[in-house]
């Protein structure tokens, strides 16, 4: 796979429920501002943050820019993409955005096990998901999918996530590697200077 | 890798089979949702493959209506994102009053939801009796439920919500019946909209309208098809007419953009221009 910048990448996706704003902002702070791959952001809920929109939340904790991902836009390297309230999130084959308002999966809209099912297909081996923090089940499936193409699953470590259902709802599922949210944050830095 | 190969071959067989037997093209569709619809209806099928869906396609036509109902039709509520419709009373309805005759276009209508909310907004604004709804679907299936107008009961809450959100001015429950687990929306609010069969992949231009509705359609198209709408639906509006789209849709890089100027960017309300 080849990313807009011509240089082989992956595309990080990182999903989170209750409790997420806050872990992901500390996920996201340890990400240089020269970070060479996408990163798409999916928070269940995140309509219920009126008044602070999220992407300023985010934004200010991080040295990456956070926009919304909109349809048809092709994922650009350094960029914190945001799932819109309301929609699925997902990745076709030549790396560009698509939504649907399909029903809901895994009662959530969007729905990680959607965002990381399309990242399997579309960037094989290439494709980092992330779970942290949540009180539901969603993304289990779809992190196993990104196992199955050979793609890189990391799960916060439960015992100290907020909520440690989605957690340990994608460990039962999945084999990935479990690390605190310091650590996730480091080995998402470290990842695309590491051998392949 | 081989395993997804196998699968995009078995998915394109299985829409050209399709397209053969039935005449439905969803070749145009955007990929990925495609996929997961088609893999969703294969679960609930049993089926052991995407080929066996075509295989059982081909043995047996009465399948078609269950997969219609499973790749075309997404799910829907009344009066949905309620600021819409809100816009559409406030800012488009005062306008399209003073054209004698109102001609509208719900194109895609699906199962209907956005039809009756828009019937229920002319006819409390006291222009429904001029006013002439076309609401479209290429879903044979899709139209028969739409034109029934019945929903399930546990939507009518959210339904209801909903409407008063968008202005309603009085209560959603006068213009439905309750009964067992369905509402039914009345048989008088069906007076002015003709239910019809439109292929957007295919078809041209019917009528000259003052609004179309389309939202959260073109989501689902590739880049051609999306451009082919867009372009039949700036030619089937008069000179500022209105095109609404969802919330998430825009005419921004599409071949269409200066036809048009925006009309309300949060409400995703576009009028047609003089180009």
């Amino acid at each position: 796979m080849e990313l807009s910048s011509g240089s082989p990448g992956r595309v990080v996706a990182i999903a989170a429920s209750s409790g997420g704003v806050a872990a992901l902002g500390e996920v996201l702070r340890a990400l240089p501002a020269d970070y060479p791959w996408p990163v798409i952001v999916l928070l269940h809920n995140s309509d219920a943050y009126p008044g602070s929109r999220l992407d300023q939340l985010l934004g200010r904790a991080c040295a990456l820019p956070v926009r919304e991902a909109e349809a048809r836009l092709p994922l650009a390297a350094g960029i914190v993409y945001l799932a819109p309230a309301g929609y699925h999130l997902l990745v076709e084959q030549d790396l560009r955005f698509a939504l649907s308002v399909d029903q809901k999966v895994a009662y959530v809209r969007p729905s990680a096990d959607v965002l990381f099912d399309s990242l399997a297909d579309a960037c094989g081996a290439a494709a980092v998901g992330v779970i942290l923090t949540g009180s539901n089940e969603d993304g289990a499936a779809g992190l196993t999918a990104i196992r199955a193409r050979g793609g890189l699953a990391i799960v916060q470590d439960p015992s100290e996530a907020q909520a440690p259902q989605m957690p340990e709802a994608a460990l039962r599922l999945a084999s990935a590697e479990v690390l605190d949210l310091a650590g996730i944050g480091v080995r998402l830095a470290a990842l695309p200077g590491a051998p392949a | 890798m081989a395993e997804g190969d196998a699968e995009e071959r078995e998915i394109l067989a299985f829409v050209q089979a399709l397209k053969r037997l039935h005449g439905y093209d969803f070749s145009q569709y955007a990929p990925a949702s495609f996929k997961r619809r088609l893999r969703a209806l294969r679960a609930r099928c049993g089926a052991d493959s995407i080929a066996g869906l075509g295989r059982r396609l081909e043995r047996e036509p009465a399948f078609l209506r269950q997969v219609l109902s499973g790749l075309s039709v997404p799910v829907s509520e009344m009066f949905r994102d309620p600021w819409v419709f809100q816009a559409l009373r406030r800012d488009v309805l005062p306008v399209l009053a003073s054209y004698p005759r109102i001609h509208i276009w719900q194109a895609g209508c699906a199962h209907g939801e956005e039809v009756y909310s828009l019937a229920i907004l002319l006819q409390e604004e006291g222009l429904y009796d001029k006013s002439q709804i076309f609401a479209t679907d290429f879903n044979d299936v899709a139209l028969e439920e739409a034109a029934e107008g019945i929903y399930p009961a546990a939507s009518a809450r959210t339904y209801a919500e909903n409407y008063l959100q968008a202005g309603g001015r009085g209560s959603l429950s006068q213009y439905f019946h309750a009964r067992y687990e369905r509402i039914k929306f009345e048989e008088s609010l069906k007076r002015n909209i003709t239910f019809a069969g439109h292929n957007l992949g295919t078809d041209g231009v019917f009528a000259e309208v003052q609004l179309i509705l389309c939202r959260n359609v073109l989501i689902y198209f590739n880049d051609t098809l999306q451009d082919r709408v867009l372009r039949l639906f700036r030619d089937s509006l008069v000179h500022k007419g209105f095109l609404c789209l969802g919330a998430k849709e825009t005419l921004a890089r599409t071949p269409v953009e200066r036809d048009f100027e925006c009309f309300d960017a949060q409400a995703r309300i576009y009028r047609r221009g003089s180009a």
